[in-house]
């Protein structure tokens, strides 16, 4: 281990351990015998995986290690060549993707202004003109946009962009959060914002499962940590210990900043 | 020469003049085009979204067909109006033939496989970039489509005005379904070919100098729209 601090992870609220009935949460993925071949090669080969309902589970994993297609995969955006992914008991599909939603790694906003660009999905949840028009200026508060309602959407910097399509993914009021490393290549007080925002969704019960390749981003957020690594689950424990002994080598050396090939 | 240069004055003069047959082929042409360009519009624009939105079976034949259709000769639509239309024809009941309805009719059959071809052109570009934010979100296919053409407005007027273009220019199909009758289906292209056949070179060329106008403002127009597309970066 490289000698770094003792790292102390932040005060989280403390969501109990799993109850039986939990495994019926839409939050709890369970995966088995998941692959996925392109073109004769295998991209994804994951034996069994199965995440908490509710907690935030780090997927982390070199460039290339199909933490992207796993998210997809997950998410129901790509059919598995074989095996099964379920959420809750429900078999992944459009039932299971209509109470989940993702931030892509490059945010896709709509040529509207950054208010439009809430309005498109919040248009298609019940309630009064009112209540839609207070819900969108309480998410704009929220991801600290509430002044730039009115702009272009596509004239945001890179950071607001993404918060954006954060708060845009919170406006469907998600089950669960799929994130594809949102905050790669952003200033560091959108990233902070971000983090805060992914805690905050993930204290009112929303499963978090966030792409990273940044390890300080991983401490800061993770409960679990799945480690990807040639498409294949390393090591899927815990963070604290996770962080602390890492038990194959490829994980020791992506913490200690080696490349790992 | 000399008929060359008279005829610039007489036609500068018609137009200075307001000449009042001259406007009336004015009027009838815009409003045959523009009518015809509405409808291609309304048909042509859905269909190119919904080729980008439905990935069906044969979608590449009827993608081919379609773009074959871009190219369709103006007289022999005109033909294909005109049997349809004739008084033995199938809709000949309406007796449209040698009406202006008939030369939209025309028109539109013409263009408006234009208008589907290049506004899937468009809307394909932009459905590669929302497609997996849209099934993340669960859009429905409708939703999808609408949401294509709103957001690609600036690219679909162009696809509008490359239409336009093509149907106020055209002179093949309104001849032959529209006949070319004084005071009732000529247009700007009809007239111009039959003035210069008679003669009457200022006429003639006064009713170009207009049509060629009017082309280049809809293509001044169409690169003014796209400037301030790219200013808002929705381009």
């Amino acid at each position: 281990m490289p000698d770094t601090v003792p790292f102390a992870p932040p005060d989280k609220p403390d969501k109990g351990p799993p109850t039986p009935r939990d495994r019926l949460l839409p939050g709890a993925l369970r995966l088995d015998r998941l692959t996925l071949q392109v073109a004769g090669k295998t991209l994804v080969d994951i034996e069994k995986l199965e995440l908490e309902p509710r907690s935030v589970t780090v997927v982390m994993g070199p460039n290339g290690a199909g933490k992207s297609l796993f998210l997809r995969l997950v998410h129901g955006l790509i059919p598995p060549s074989s095996g099964w992914v379920s959420w809750g008991e429900v078999a992944c599909g459009e039932a299971t993707r209509s109470t989940q939603a993702m931030v892509f790694q490059k945010p896709v906003l709509l040529r509207r202004s950054v208010a439009a660009n809430l309005d498109f999905v919040l248009r298609r949840r019940a309630g009064s003109r009112a209540e839609r028009r207070a819900r969108r200026d309480e998410l704009l508060a929220r991801v600290g946009l509430a002044g730039q309602a009115e702009q272009p959407a596509r004239l945001l910097s890179g950071g607001e962009q993404q918060r954006l399509a954060l708060a845009r993914a919170l406006a469907t009021l998600p089950k669960v959060l799929l994130l594809d490393e949102p905050t790669a290549s952003l200033d560091p007080a959108s990233v902070q914002m971000i983090e805060q925002i992914v805690l905050a969704a993930s204290a009112e019960d929303t499963k978090v499962i966030f792409v990273t390749h940044d390890v300080g981003q991983a401490r800061r957020l993770a409960d679990d940590v799945a480690f990807l690594h040639h498409g294949r689950l390393i090591e899927h424990r815990p963070a604290a210990i996770f962080f602390t002994s890492p038990a194959s080598e490829a994980v020791d050396a992506y913490l200690a900043g080696r490349i790992v090939l | 020469m000399q008929d060359f240069s008279a005829a610039f004055g007489l036609a500068f003069g018609l137009i200075a003049s307001g000449d009042a047959d001259l406007f009336e082929i004015v009027g009838l042409s815009m409003r045959v085009s523009l009518t015809a360009l509405l409808l291609s519009c309304l048909i042509g624009f859905p269909i190119g979204a919904l080729l980008v939105v439905r990935k069906f079976f044969g979608r590449g034949i009827v993608i081919a067909l379609v773009n074959s259709m871009m190219g369709f000769p103006p007289v022999v639509i005109g033909l294909l109006v005109y049997l349809a239309l004739s008084r033995a024809g199938p809709l000949g009941w309406l007796g449209l033939l040698y009406s202006p309805a008939a030369m939209i009719i025309a028109q539109t059959l013409l263009i408006a496989p234009i208008v589907a071809a290049l506004s899937r052109q468009v809307l394909e570009a932009l459905q590669a970039e929302y497609d997996e934010q849209f099934r993340s979100l669960g859009v429905s296919r409708g939703s999808a489509m609408l949401a294509l053409i709103v957001d690609g407005r600036y690219g679909l007027v162009t696809v509008a005005l490359a239409g336009f273009g093509r149907a106020v220019a055209e002179v093949g199909a309104v001849i032959i379904v529209g006949g070319n009758i004084e005071h009732l289906t000529r247009v700007m292209t009809t007239a111009i070919a039959l003035e210069t056949s008679k003669g009457d070179l200022g006429m003639a060329l006064a009713l170009g100098i207009i049509l060629m106008s009017i082309a280049v403002s809809v293509n001044l127009g169409a690169s003014a729209l796209r400037a301030i597309a790219e200013r808002q970066a929705y381009a």
